[in-house]
């Protein structure tokens, strides 16, 4: 274990080579890249390793990266790419043949908001656009985290009960670019943490054909199977996590971080960074004996519904913070978690930093001085800095 | 099996003991990417061979799942990527010592149009793949209309009046990207076909090769007539038959007649040309300037058109 300064960006792509080293024993790594602010320096970083049985194919579009690890995965590979935004938007479609292909390859986003017009900041709602097809998503929030995270994905996405690709966002600039000391492990750690990858159904030397026409009847079948497979996701990242502290001797975030929370008669709810900053409002609201607690969502694909709906139970209200917005229903956080709360619970929607603004305490004050007196949720609000 | 198209080819014991395109596919009687797998199946011989078919006739013609008319193991990617599939593929046998031909099997919309960035950056960083294009010059499979392969004059569902354009140039295209070869095969030319599909199947690199594929139900022709079309086209000149070595060297393979007939009876046999009205005369201008390039660059100094 060594302790190295890297951008988030850099330790994204550390994690990757690192999990692309350990299938050596496997049949390889292949990773399709091209540069997009924010994720640039990832890719950057990931061509300048080198790899005993890998490759990295400097492709000429999003789409085409992912179109790499199609095949390399449908090959056998482990496979990775990185991209943020409008590159995310491009190679859309093969995300979502990622996924119905059940192929698991892991992707770092840098979230950033999509245009035109343009705007490299940072923004969820590049990532979300992709909540409904079958891919996992992980929302970090500082580069260990990202780090961990990256390598627990895959983990997690070549599990033979799961075989579904694995998004792990990260805020563009607020995180990609912030440089902190990460640990970073042994290769034979990885090694330990990660055995060669086994894809069942990849093309071998049988007359096989993957991703042919299907009948409604199959779909419909193979949906469900998709669905069920995801439910199990929460168990099974539970598993990957005992496993991870076991080999690196540190604990790995879990699925939902609740802080503070016990005795909170207030949660405030967010993704990535935010819940960070959450947090330092919740310390300011403690120290001034208010009951407020914060509760920040990792997996937000599949969505642990009971582990929140556990974290709800008695709350007098919550928070919910959206760094992206449905246009004409608001924050696509608060419209998933609203429900798992009781009927007694104010469930408020709060959108913030869309666009890559700051969201600063103060901002998070406001929030929590909106809802005090609130006996409903209202209409899902935008918070601006004081 | 024993094609008449193949000369009875296909039997010999040179051939691959199982098809790559089997029988019960859905394909339309005389379809020109049937006879195209069957030949590939000849040349393929007991190469170890994937596919990698992007939306096209080919991922509907393998049948639903979980049954599939292909013989090998073959991937269906999504319309644009074919080519960055098989790199990925390519570079996972490559890695592993294994000695697959990774060939992408693209209709003319995948390669000339919807897929054609992903195919020129593969063929511009050189990828290991054989790419072979079946070009009916027509978006089959949602039922006809144009691409950048279909010719001047062809009536489409969305041209009605007859298309406007010329055709693309596709090997000329490729070509400039140096690869180590491109060349057009003729399916009514057996022996070159054949001899083309194993040379591009031996060789490493990006190999290009682009079949005109008959399509009975978008040319509107006689499903028996394809292969006496394709003859028909080669003849007059119309589908020039040729290879490109390293992007410099230009081979002509099958020399024409240039014979106005042939190229009336091409256009007359099918009625996509019918609206419009063409004519050997009409087509025989550019034809003559592409054959006069065509000389050049191949070096041989002989007329566009044979002196009679």
């Amino acid at each position: 274990m060594t302790v190295e300064l890297l951008s988030a960006n850099h330790a994204a792509a550390l994690a990757a080579t690192q999990a692309g080293r350990a299938n050596r024993k496997g049949r390889g790594f292949v990773s399709g890249v091209y540069p997009i602010t924010p994720s640039t320096e990832c890719m950057e970083f990931l061509c300048q390793q080198s790899f005993d049985k890998g490759r990295v194919v400097r492709v000429e579009s999003e789409h085409s990266a992912m179109g790499v690890c199609i095949g390399g995965a449908s090959a056998g590979a482990r496979t990775f790419t990185a991209t943020s935004s409008n590159g995310l938007a491009y190679m859309y479609e093969n995300c979502i043949a990622a996924a119905m292909l059940r192929l698991p390859v892991v992707m770092a986003v840098a979230n950033r908001t999509l245009g035109p017009p343009w705007n490299i900041w940072a923004d969820h709602g590049d990532a979300l656009t992709l909540r409904d097809h079958g891919l996992i998503q992980f929302y970090c929030a500082d580069n260990q985290e990202l780090f961990d995270t990256v390598l627990a994905a895959f983990r997690l996405a070549e599990d033979k009960r799961v075989l579904m690709p694995v998004m792990v966002n990260m805020e563009g600039f607020i995180l990609s670019h912030t440089v902190a000391q990460t640990d970073v492990p042994d290769q034979a750690q990885v090694d330990d943490f990660l055995p060669p990858a086994d894809i069942p159904h990849r093309m071998n030397h049988a007359a096989h054909t993957l991703g042919q026409i299907e009948i409604p009847h199959q779909t419909e079948m193979h949906r469900w199977q998709h669905h069920q497979a995801m439910l199990e996701v929460p168990k099974i990242y539970a598993e990957v996590r005992s496993e991870f502290e076991k080999v690196f001797a540190r604990r790995l975030a879990d699925a939902v971080e609740p802080y503070r929370a016990d005795d909170a008669e207030t949660l405030i709810v967010s993704m990535g960074t935010i819940g960070l900053t959450a947090e330092r409002v919740v310390d300011a609201c403690r120290a001034n004996g208010r009951r407020v607690g914060a509760v920040r969502v990792r997996l937000y694909r599949p969505l642990p519904g009971e582990a929140i709906r556990a974290l709800f139970a008695g709350r007098k209200a919550v928070a919910v913070i959206d760094r992206d917005i449905s246009l004409s229903t608001g924050g696509i956080l608060w419209q998933d978690v609203r429900g798992l709360a009781a009927p007694e619970t104010v469930v408020q929607g709060y959108m913030a930093g869309l666009g890559g603004g700051d969201v600063r305490p103060e901002q998070i004050e406001k929030m929590l001085a909106d809802l005090a007196p609130r006996k409903t949720a209202g209409a899902p609000a935008v918070m601006e800095a004081v | 099996m024993n094609e008449p198209v193949l000369g009875g080819m296909a039997s010999t014991a040179l051939d691959r003991s199982e098809p790559i395109f089997r029988k019960g596919n859905t394909n339309c009687g005389g379809c020109g990417m049937s006879i195209t797998l069957q030949a590939l199946r000849h040349a393929a011989g007991e190469h170890s061979v994937q596919l990698i078919i992007p939306a096209c006739c080919g991922a509907v013609a393998g049948g639903t799942f979980p049954q599939s008319t292909f013989g090998v193991p073959t991937l269906m990617t999504t319309f644009a990527c074919s080519p960055a599939a098989a790199s990925g593929a390519a570079a996972v046998a490559a890695m592993n010592g294994e000695d697959t031909r990774v060939i992408c099997f693209a209709g003319d919309g995948g390669t000339f149009d919807i897929g054609f960035a992903s195919l020129s950056a593969a063929a511009e960083r050189n990828e290991d793949i054989l790419f072979l294009c079946y070009d009916n010059e027509i978006y089959g499979n949602t039922g006809g209309q144009r691409s950048s392969a279909t010719p001047a004059g062809a009536v489409t569902t969305n041209t009605p009046e007859g298309k406007p354009e010329q055709k693309k140039d596709i090997l000329a295209v490729m070509a400039a990207h140096r690869i180590p070869y491109a060349a057009s095969i003729s399916l009514a030319h057996a022996e070159d076909a054949h001899r083309k599909l194993k040379h591009a199947l031996n060789l490493r690199g990006f190999r290009f090769l682009h079949a005109l594929s008959p399509c009975p139900t978008g040319w509107k022709s006689e499903p028996a007539l394809g292969l006496e079309l394709v003859r028909l086209a080669v003849r007059s000149g119309l589908f020039p038959v040729y290879e490109i070595f390293d992007g410099k060297r230009h081979v002509v393979n099958i020399e024409p007649d240039f014979s106005d007939e042939a190229l009336d009876m091409y256009l007359s046999l099918q009625r996509r040309f019918q609206k419009s009205g063409l004519t050997a005369a009409d087509l025989r201008p550019a034809i003559d300037r592409y054959w006069q390039n065509l000389r050049s660059l191949s070096g041989r100094i002989v007329p566009a058109r044979r002196q009679e």
